[in-house]
């Protein structure tokens, strides 16, 4: 096992996660699942003690991570922004309003600013296509978002 | 070109003799020939079976190894079933009572072009100065289905080539077959190796795409054998020897592993399991060679010190020493010894401490030949040819060097002597035999069976029989301990105490041998075990087999036919063995033979570095 650098409590969480799925390697992605709703995102070292507890090895738990879209390696932002990508969003303008997203921040999808405020990410359909296109901010859910819009959504968050 | 195939994952580890247990027969048409299959046999089997060799990229059955890999990912073995709307891959569709299928129509054929030519869109065409060029699946395929022109172009993989000192692994030539993978996982237990990411970014890497390097790979290239095309191939030290060998003021020896002798003559077209042992010594000294050597004397070394290790081991946990630990493991596998340091360092003390014969040949050729020969250590090259890609790592190993002068400079496998052979004008196949030279070139049979599983265990047991019991061995083949099963075991009688001989080939295999010991459950008193299926003669620097098991086997057979040709076949009756006792070490175990020809080992599971 790699140096872990995670505090004593944080791995006797991960452990009893792990536990409470008994230990099963085919439990993955359930593990990881909550893992990410405890730590916020799935660093390597929180990878490397779960590929311990399920016996499985690293490169398979991070081959996990990497395939499905929600895992996430870096922590979200204070402001976790997802734009949907559904069908419905996307014929009704969800990329452009994605672009101003990505060109205000001035950050990718999957990454978060270098202040901690924002991170962006996409999904797939949070089942508001009449809304559509759909941004949610946290909890908080936009609908019919142009890509006019954008900046002052953004500004909402930032005072 | 996305291909949307490249996620599909259905891997599966089968045993053939699962397969067989089904007793329902299936008769169905294969391009208009009948046959009847017991159910459960893919379309591709059973077209096998008529002697239509339908292509393939991704799956890969070794039948004797029980390793079957078939994803139905790279979509070349698609069949046309009549009266189902899509073609089949024939790796993962099984027979159906009485289906019709054609292999080779019309629509079959363009598919199978069109599969070719996606796969070709995003592959870097530089096969002209790729390593695996001429011995590549994917250019033999494409030249087979006369792709001559490419309809599709798009984006190009770009991915950072990763550099270890056995393996290089270029993503950007990788086809998503997986067989690595299964082989890294499935059957060597390693776990170094996974598919990440996805669609058209998925790679097969380490994990957090770190360098083979820090990963926990145990270079014993496993996947470099399986691999269909030149994304993964072994860091090449040919140029270096051809620097060194027109070097003047350099004494250049080699010495030969004893695998390489049975598979050398496949790469010049000779029959698998020719034995070319004194063609190779012709070649290697036309070659420019200053001494031809073989690592089979070296072997015969480590069965003295090895042995008289276990001796000593054995005779001490007799008489109740309760700090002796047992069984001993052998130590001749450089993948096996990082296997262990990787995953089982808390028994970093059980296995031998004796160094392989390759790490034994090198001390004994600085310090004892170089002094014979009037010259400087630093003035000598040791090269080792080896049928193996970890010991390319393991010569690198810090311990085995000196003010950082390496015992044994650079090794080369099988594969890249070949090649050296045939750039220098030679045809293996219609050369005279010649001898090795003396004193490092002398074998006994003991030696020549290192190369194949089962052989370094018999070759020990020749040995430590005749030493514990003073008596003479009236049968020197030990055939319980032969054959090709994953595990095996025997027990040998050393004239009424009876020895529990446990073996293992393959790491997936030796997992489980050091499962029981660690939970106290092993019942053996010495153990061996190879990292490559079949033992050094399936290494990764082979000749590749091209999923033909039947390979390894004749080349274990060639082995033992020159073992049971040899005038001695225990390592301690080796005249040139004794002698450097009496010259040089003293007697096995001595001091002299600790500093030079024993070694220790390390704990390697801190090593991995997050970044």
């Amino acid at each position: 096992m790699a140096k872990i650098k995670l505090a004593k409590s944080k791995i006797d969480t991960l452990v009893d996660i792990c536990k409470s799925f008994d230990n099963d390697g085919a439990e993955l992605i359930n593990v990881l699942h909550k893992a990410q709703e405890t730590f916020g995102y799935l660093p390597a070292e929180v990878q490397e003690i779960i590929a311990r507890e399920l016996n499985v090895s690293v490169a398979h738990v991070y081959g996990v991570v990497t395939f499905y879209s929600f895992f996430s390696m870096v922590p979200k932002g204070e402001f976790p922004i997802s734009i949907c990508m559904g069908t419905a969003c996307y014929v009704r303008g969800a990329e452009k309003v994605l672009e101003e997203f990505k060109r205000l921040l001035d950050v990718p999808v999957g990454e978060t600013t270098e202040d901690g405020k924002f991170s962006i990410s996409c999904l797939r359909c949070v089942g508001a296509c009449g809304l559509a296109p759909v941004v949610t901010i946290g909890e908080r859910v936009y609908g019919r978002v142009a890509a006019g819009d954008v900046a002052d959504i953004i500004k909402e968050y930032q005072s | 070109m996305v291909l949307v195939w490249r996620n599909v994952s259905l891997m599966r580890l089968a045993f053939s003799k699962e397969d067989l247990k089904m007793e329902k027969m299936i008769k169905l048409t294969i391009d208009n020939k009948q046959i009847e299959v017991p159910q459960g046999t893919t379309i591709f089997e059973a077209a096998k079976q008529l002697g239509i060799e339908i292509p393939t990229l991704c799956y890969m059955h070794l039948g004797d190894m029980g390793i079957e890999h078939k994803p139905g990912g790279c979509r070349i073995c698609v069949v046309e079933v009549e009266g189902r709307r899509n073609l089949a891959p024939s790796c993962n569709s099984k027979c159906e009572e009485g289906m019709v299928i054609h292999t080779h129509n019309m629509r079959v054929l363009n598919a199978r072009k069109t599969v070719m030519e996606l796969m070709l869109s995003d592959h870097p065409f530089d096969c002209l100065v790729c390593a695996k060029s001429g011995n590549c699946d994917l250019q033999t395929m494409a030249h087979q289905f006369g792709v001559r022109e490419l309809h599709y172009k798009g984006e190009q993989s770009t991915y950072k080539v990763d550099y270890s000192p056995s393996i290089i692994r270029d993503m950007d030539k990788c086809i998503m077959c997986r067989r690595c993978e299964t082989m890294c996982n499935d059957v060597q237990t390693v776990g170094a190796l996974s598919a990440v990411n996805r669609g058209f970014e998925s790679v097969v890497a380490p994990a957090f795409e770190m360098d083979l390097e820090k990963s926990t790979c145990t270079y014993c290239g496993q996947c470099v054998a399986v691999c269909p095309t030149g994304a993964l191939t072994e860091k090449d030290h040919t140029n270096q020897l051809i620097r060194d060998l027109a070097d003047p003021k350099k004494t250049v020896v080699v010495q030969t592993a004893p695998a390489v002798r049975a598979a050398l003559g496949e790469e010049f077209g000779m029959e698998a399991g020719t034995l070319v042992t004194g063609k190779m010594v012709s070649a290697l000294r036309q070659l420019g060679f200053d001494k031809v050597f073989d690592t089979d004397f070296a072997a015969d070394l480590t069965i003295m010190e090895e042995g008289t290790e276990l001796l000593d081991r054995l005779k001490r946990h007799l008489d109740g020493d309760k700090d002796v630990k047992l069984p001993i493991l052998t130590s001749c596998c450089p993948g096996w010894v990082n296997f262990f340091e990787h995953h089982f360092p808390e028994m970093k003390e059980i296995p031998s401490t004796a160094r392989s014969p390759q790490q034994m040949f090198g001390p004994i050729a600085k310090n004892y030949l170089a002094k014979q020969m009037g010259i400087k250590r630093e003035d000598m090259i040791v090269v080792s040819i080896m049928p193996c890609l970890a010991k390319k790592y393991e010569c690198q190993r810090d311990e085995f060097k000196v003010d950082g002068d390496p015992d044994v400079n650079y090794s080369i496998s099988t594969r890249e002597l070949a090649n050296l052979i045939k750039q220098a004008n030679m045809d293996l196949s219609i050369m005279a035999d010649e001898d090795f030279d003396n004193p490092l070139g002398e074998s006994t049979g003991a030696g020549v069976i290192f190369g194949a599983t089962g052989g370094v265990i018999e070759a020990a047991a020749r040995t430590a029989y005749e030493v514990y019991t003073g008596k003479t061995l009236e049968k020197v083949d030990f055939n319980a301990l032969r054959g090709m099963d994953g595990i095996r075991s025997a027990t040998v009688d050393f004239d009424g105490l009876p020895i529990n001989i446990g073996i293992a080939h393959g790491l997936g295999n030796a997992r489980k041998l050091l499962e029981d010991i660690r939970d106290g459950k092993s019942e053996y008193h010495a153990i061996e075990i190879m990292a490559c299926p079949g033992g050094c003669i399936g290494g990764g620097g082979q000749p590749l087999h091209h999923g033909d098991s039947s390979v390894l086997k004749k080349r274990a057979a060639a082995l033992y036919r020159e073992d049971e040709g040899k005038a001695i076949r225990k390592s301690h009756e080796n005249p040139y063995i004794i002698k450097l006792y009496e010259e040089f070490l003293g007697k096995p175990c001595s001091e002299l033979s600790h500093k030079l020809l024993h070694t220790h080992y390390f704990d390697k599971s801190k090593d991995i570095e997050i970044e």
